[in-house]
């Protein structure tokens, strides 16, 4: 009997769980979709599910009217740099938050999460106007600052949580082992926290890749990453839905393919320390 | 070399005065022992002496060099945590090696230090395994042997048995005193333990809230306890101490006996007593007794084949020579 009501249950809460699942994932599948439909089929109504004919000349109309290789290559450099240099900046700043605590290091971490909560564009004319007068608007460089920075308390937060797991003894053990600072950090901290840096890296490669206001408004041509690439395709002659939906297939392609693959380490990352 | 000596150290945390200003040395090659309830201080005076905490006032010397404001990597001392602090990412070759890598040794020089300790320590077979395939005493041991090929001025062990079983437990505090033996280097030992403290000390330092109650070698601390809270803590089965008119008799506000030093008889004695509880552990038998005015329950150690039990009507006397007074603030008096 009560193997029955947990059979039952298992099979409920799977059920819930594949629904959930295939809402959130419906609308990147009927892009998908859309993106193998001519125009005429893409805004067909009622909608057509499969029964279409699959073609690829969305793809090759895209690929002749746009660079992709450019502006791949661009969210790459931007979503890559701002990662690397965000984390480079973090790591300093969560071991002196998580190992030299002061009274004031909580009130310091949650500050800088509440940033997270100002309307990016509260801030956009400002930044904006600082961008021409140094030079860099439409520029990687630019970019990778902006998006560092925008990231940066994730990033800090979550190299927190990982570092607070760590024992302190061990850092202790390599400091009367004659390490450095710098020795204690490179050799002993960091290859420690390996998978917790890894999964900072990766979430936030993938909010640097769809970062769409700062992209979109601090680009022209020059440093447009995906995202631009994306929206060159909602033009003023008109939707195009089939072609947009290629467009956005493409820019999607490969943080989809980078986050399948790291799932397993994704998910540890994230809820690291939730269960202990 | 390895004389380490505190000169009017004290230590607070905020508002809290952990450590009261205290003067201690430690002579170059001696085993002290750090001994105290928990929360007395000891483990924080050793950091102290590591460098992992700075102090608050007064100096550190070591090797008569001021070693107040040297960062702890530069003290030239090693230590031993409880938790082993090993290095969990790297194998046991590595992290016998770290402290040697730090310190710029050549690898030919690493490569014989490594093999030496880990043949001393039985760990030949277990050097290139992480930490995580260990068991508890072989990765204690790994910590140890860290510490070893630094050749440090002196060792610092911090608790380090405290995570072992209790067999595990005298076999490591052999080895650690054997380990004291051969090298002759100074080492400076943490535990709450007393049982540790009287085994391995050449000296042992009591201390309660901070403060150092007394100093001195382990059979010192047991034959004349300088206050009542060290005769209490030292020995086990714990000194009885008795109040009230027994200890007027001889003039003082509390007298004390070892359990040991108490003559048991069926027939006759200064004290009428009921056995509680006998507790046989074949060589001894511990008697927890009842009826004795001033310290209820006392404690006997008695011959192991002494036919005692529960409900017995037995008969006290203690060795008079044996007895310690102290007085109404609780000062040794002689």
């Amino acid at each position: 009997m009560a193997r029955n009501v947990t059979q039952q249950r298992k099979i409920i809460n799977t059920a819930a769980a594949w629904a959930v699942g295939l809402l959130i994932f419906f609308p990147i599948l009927w892009t998908i979709l859309t993106s193998f439909k001519t125009e005429a089929q893409a805004i067909a109504d009622p909608p057509i599910f499969l029964g279409f004919d699959w073609t690829l000349e969305n793809y090759q109309a895209v690929l002749e009217r746009s660079n992709y290789s450019r502006f791949l290559w661009n969210s790459i450099i931007i979503a890559g740099g701002s990662t690397i240099l965000g984390i480079i900046i973090a790591v300093p700043a969560a071991w002196s938050m998580a190992f030299v605590p002061s009274k004031r290091t909580k009130d310091i971490l949650l500050w800088m999460l509440s940033t997270k909560m100002l309307p990016a564009v509260g801030v956009l004319y400002p930044i904006y106007l600082l961008f021409i007068s140094l030079g860099i608007l439409d520029s990687k460089i630019g970019l990778v600052i902006v998006l560092m920075l925008i990231n940066l308390p994730i990033i800090v937060w979550m190299l927190y949580t990982y570092f607070k797991e760590i024992p302190g003894e061990i850092l202790e053990a390599a400091r009367m082992d004659g390490a450095s600072l710098k020795d204690e950090v490179l050799y002993v901290l960091t290859p420690m926290a390996i998978p917790g840096i890894a999964s900072t890296m990766l979430l936030n490669v993938i909010l640097a890749w769809n970062e769409a206001f700062w992209t979109l408004n601090l680009t022209a041509a020059k440093a447009a990453p995906l995202t631009a690439f994306i929206a060159s395709y909602s033009s003023p002659e008109g939707l195009f839905y089939a072609k947009l939906s290629a467009a956005s297939t493409m820019a999607i392609a490969p943080i989809l393919i980078l986050g399948w693959f790291s799932q397993k380490q994704l998910v540890s990352g994230l809820t690291f320390g939730a269960v202990k | 070399m390895g004389q380490i000596r505190l000169n009017k150290v004290s230590k607070r945390f905020g508002e809290v005065e952990v450590i009261p200003p205290l003067d201690l040395t430690i002579e170059d090659g001696e085993f002290t022992v750090f001994v105290g309830p928990s929360g007395c201080g000891k483990s924080t005076l050793l950091r102290l002496i590591a460098g992992l905490e700075d102090i608050t006032s007064g100096h550190i010397e070591i090797d008569g060099a001021d070693a107040t404001n040297v960062p702890p990597a530069k003290r030239g001392l090693a230590m031993v945590f409880q938790s082993y602090a090993l290095y969990p990412h790297m194998s046991v070759r590595k992290n016998i090696a770290f402290p040697m890598r730090m310190a710029g040794v050549p690898a030919d020089e690493q490569a014989r230090r490594i093999e030496a300790a880990a043949k001393a320590l039985n760990l030949t077979d277990y050097l290139d395994r992480r930490p995580g395939q260990l068991s508890g005493g072989q990765r204690q041991r790994v910590a140890i042997g860290r510490a070893i090929v630094r050749e440090p001025s002196a060792f610092l062990f911090d608790e380090p048995l405290s995570n072992l079983d209790a067999a595990l437990r005298v076999g490591m505090r052999m080895e650690i005193s054997e380990l004291h033996k051969k090298l002759a280097t100074t080492m400076i030992y943490v535990t709450h333990d007393q049982v540790e403290a009287m085994t391995m000390a050449d000296r042992i330092v009591v201390l309660r809230a901070g403060f150092i109650e007394q100093v001195g070698s382990p059979l010192e601390l047991y034959h004349k306890p300088c206050n009542e809270f060290v005769a209490g803590f030292i020995g086990s089965p714990k000194m009885n101490l008795i109040k009230g008119a027994e200890a007027a008799k001889h003039g003082v506000a509390t007298i004390g006996i070892r359990p040991e030093h108490l003559d048991v008889s069926s027939s006759e004695g200064a004290w009428k007593a009921t056995v509680g509880i006998a507790e046989h552990l074949g060589s001894d038998t511990f008697l927890h007794i009842h009826g004795v005015e001033g310290c209820d329950p006392m404690t006997a150690r008695v011959d192991g084949e002494l036919p005692v039990k529960h409900g017995d009507t037995i008969y006290l006397t203690p060795q008079l020579d044996k007895l310690h007074k102290f007085d109404a603030q609780g000062l040794r008096v002689d």
